[in-house]
């Protein structure tokens, strides 16, 4: 234990004298979060946006959305409309994402708003199409406002005594809750654009500034001294640890400082602090794994740079540290689970929709699944090979 | 009490057996040489006497405590200085020696005093502030040394260290470890240049092809062989008339004359040497110069081996 703080502290100190690591773990990072969040103000700007309603009213005020309002919003294009007969087939393509959000108009709806006795259309939301969700929940209170205001009149004109035959409408207006919206599954699980790329660019970089640990190990052999590491009164793990040790020190470090520094100098918001650590420590865990995969199974220590920044640049990319998942197709969605990015990015979106610490505990597992699979691999494919002199 | 004993020591990389048997002993304050060409097998029996490298079979023990890879407190007693020097560059001499001064538990008060004696003794003093990237080829060998000995351990295992050394820094070198001998530590000492190994050590093991040919203090090598030195004589006149004259001396192995000289064989050429000029004056033939061979380790190598140390 005392013998691998030694390695590590050593290996600090090495590394701080070496610039790349600062470089590659807190420059580029940070100067890359600065430049995406400058000059890309807002992801949603050039999203398909896929709407869905299920009928199942027939009334006067679910027919004039859905006559009246979705076929502007289409012929606009901003958005696509699909009509469902069937509200299971509906809810399983919402939750496919095939469809981003979905309007459920219930039986009764007209009359129960007419009758005065209030009623509710359920909106529906693909977790990870929040945006879509936001804008169908904006176009649905932007008609329900509408309805209001026709209320309120029609009210004016009763009490003058006019008759008028949509007295009954006017009933909506009495109760000011008459419309209420329900079910909005999608809250916000998206970062704003500042903060995913502050996270995106931490969580790219932290694999290469994690590799400049792991691949002391190869440096040690280079240099001829895992020889002597090898002689002295130590255990052989006690070496394996001091190198675990400082890699995690590094990668942790430049985590820690680039939430700070995005959240003072761009105005990032990484959420509640005992969750981002969480997702931190065991995202930093499962990029010590992945890199000494490739540490072990490398020949060279060429060899093995070379493959960690391949690793680590495909990994960045399929997880969606550059561009949000949200909007890439399913199949890339999907395939992004197999990177921790993913997991880290999608912990820290949940913890920013405020839904409490319970969120992290998915990602996290996810993570740490990661570091357990791949340091069983790396132990099992280094066995008597990375510790022989 | 020995310090080191090994026996048995195998060690096969894939079909090539690099150790074959190796054993020996070193008691405290002796200097041992394993003297050999390259690929012998001394860095690979190093290693395994040092619990760097597994052995496939043989066991060491230093100071009664058995070694092995999974050593560790054991290892304590051992000072090791690899062939290949094995230094941080981007430290400098002192931050190494601090890195594995903690290694080897060297408690904090003392290890500060340690470094600056071991300094002292490598000559590094001034410079030992300075990257070691900035070093000369000969002063990161004495860093290298330095690091074996800064725990001041019982046994002290030099793989080849004067290789690519100045003359210089090779004698201070050499005349360190004389030193270390004198004060009561081990030495175990691979070279494969004769003249070391004549000059340091007590005893020399002369391996090749992972095999200890032959083990023992100069003399003993030497007449294990049964050679003999050699008197050249340059001659000024007939070699054969000399030659006559010598067969009378019964001492005398063997005489050639050849074109100008003449070859003697015998054992102590230096109580024979007077006769043999005065042999030459009494016969009215001039010697123009005369050179002794004593038999070394490099004839007892070339007769043990049928090759030469070097190639
Ligand atoms: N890790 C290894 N894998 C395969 N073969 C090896 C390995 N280490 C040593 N050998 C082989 O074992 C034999 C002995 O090598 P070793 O390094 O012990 O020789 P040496 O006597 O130290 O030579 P030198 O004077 O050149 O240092 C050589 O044939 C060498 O090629
Ligand atoms: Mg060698």
């Amino acid at each position: 234990m005392r013998a691998a703080f030694v390695i590590a502290g050593k290996d600090l100190s090495q590394r701080i004298r070496d610039r790349s690591a600062i470089l590659l773990g807190l420059v580029a990072p940070l100067g890359l979060a600065f430049i995406f969040s400058a000059i890309i103000p807002d992801t949603t700007a050039s999203f398909d946006v896929s709407l869905a309603y299920v009928d199942q009213d027939g009334g006067e005020i679910s027919s004039g959305f859905i006559s009246g309002v979705l076929p502007d919003i289409e012929a606009d294009e901003l958005a696509t409309v699909e009509p469902y007969t069937d509200l299971d087939t509906a809810m399983v393509d919402v939750e496919s994402g095939t469809t981003h959000a979905l309007y459920v108009f219930p039986d009764g709806f007209t009359d129960g708003v007419l009758a005065g006795d209030g009623g509710s259309v359920r909106l529906v939301g693909n977790v990870d199409h929040s945006i879509s969700t936001q804008i169908a929940d904006a176009i649905l209170s932007g008609y329900l406002a509408e309805i209001d205001a026709v209320g309120i009149s029609v009210d004016a004109a009763m009490r003058s005594g006019a008759q008028d035959p949509t007295a009954l409408v006017a009933a909506a207006a009495q109760s000011p809750d008459a419309v209420v919206l329900v079910d909005t599954e999608a809250a916000s699980r998206e970062l704003d654009a500042t903060t995913f790329f502050s996270a995106g660019m931490a969580v790219f970089f932290l694999f290469f500034t994690v590799q400049f640990g792991v691949s002391s190990l190869l440096e040690e052999r280079f240099y001829g001294t895992l020889p002597r590491l090898l002689g002295a009164p130590i255990s052989r793990w006690s070496i394996l640890g001091g190198k675990a040790t400082s890699s995690f020190i590094l990668g942790l470090t430049s985590m820690v400082v680039l939430a700070v520094a995005t959240t003072l100098l761009i105005g990032a918001e990484w959420g509640n602090p005992a969750g981002v650590a969480i997702l931190m420590i065991s995202g930093v865990l499962a990029a010590i794994g992945i890199m000494a995969v490739v540490a072990v199974v490398s020949k060279t220590p060429e060899q093995a740079a070379n493959w960690q920044s391949i690793v680590a640049v495909l990994l960045g990319l399929l997880g969606g540290t550059f561009f949000p998942l949200s909007q890439a197709p399913p199949a890339l969605a999907f395939f992004s689970k197999l990177t921790p990015h993913a997991w880290f990015l999608q912990g820290l979106g949940d913890l920013s929709a405020g839904d409490g610490l319970s969120v992290v505990v998915i990602p996290a597992l996810a993570m740490l699944t990661f570091f357990v699979v791949t340091v069983a691999i790396a132990v099992l494919a280094g066995r008597g090979r990375v510790l022989a002199p | 009490m020995n310090v080191l004993e090994c026996e048995g020591l195998v060690k096969a990389f894939d079909d090539l057996v690099a150790v074959d048997d190796v054993g020996f002993h070193i008691a405290a304050g002796e200097t041992y040489g394993l003297l050999g060409p390259n690929g012998a097998g001394k860095t690979t029996s190093i290693s395994m006497i040092a619990g760097i490298l597994e052995s496939d079979s043989g066991s060491v023990t230093v100071g009664g405590t058995e070694i092995t890879t999974r050593t560790t407190e054991g290892k304590r007693q051992i000072g090791y200085v690899p062939q290949d020097i094995a230094i941080y560059p981007d430290l400098s001499a002192r931050e190494n020696l601090r890195f594995f001064g903690k290694l080897y538990g060297i408690p904090k008060a003392r290890l500060d005093e340690r470094i600056d004696e071991v300094l002292a003794v490598i000559g590094l003093t001034d410079r030992g502030d300075d990257r070691t990237e900035e070093y000369s080829g000969g002063m990161r060998r004495r860093l290298n040394i330095g690091i074996g000995l800064l725990h001041e351990p019982m046994l002290l295992i030099l793989d080849e260290p004067t290789v690519g050394v100045d003359p210089q820094s090779r004698n201070s070198i050499l005349e360190g470890v004389e030193e270390l001998g004198r004060t009561g530590t081990a030495v175990l000492y691979t070279t494969h240049y004769m003249e070391e190994a004549e000059r340091l050590c007590d005893r020399v093991a002369i391996i090749d092809g992972g095999k200890i040919r032959a083990e023992g203090t100069r003399r003993e090598l030497v007449e294990l062989v049964g050679q003999l030195d050699t008197i050249n004589l340059g001659v000024v006149g007939s070699a054969r008339r000399l030659a006559e004259a010598l067969a009378s001396v019964t001492e005398l192995e063997s005489v050639i004359a050849t074109e100008g000289s003449v070859e003697i064989l015998v054992e102590g050429a230096s109580g024979l040497l007077p006769r043999v000029l005065e042999i030459a004056q009494q016969s009215d033939v001039g010697v123009s110069g005369v050179e002794v061979i004593e038999p070394n380790l490099e004839s007892v190598f070339l007769h043990l081996t049928g090759k030469a140390l070097r190639d």
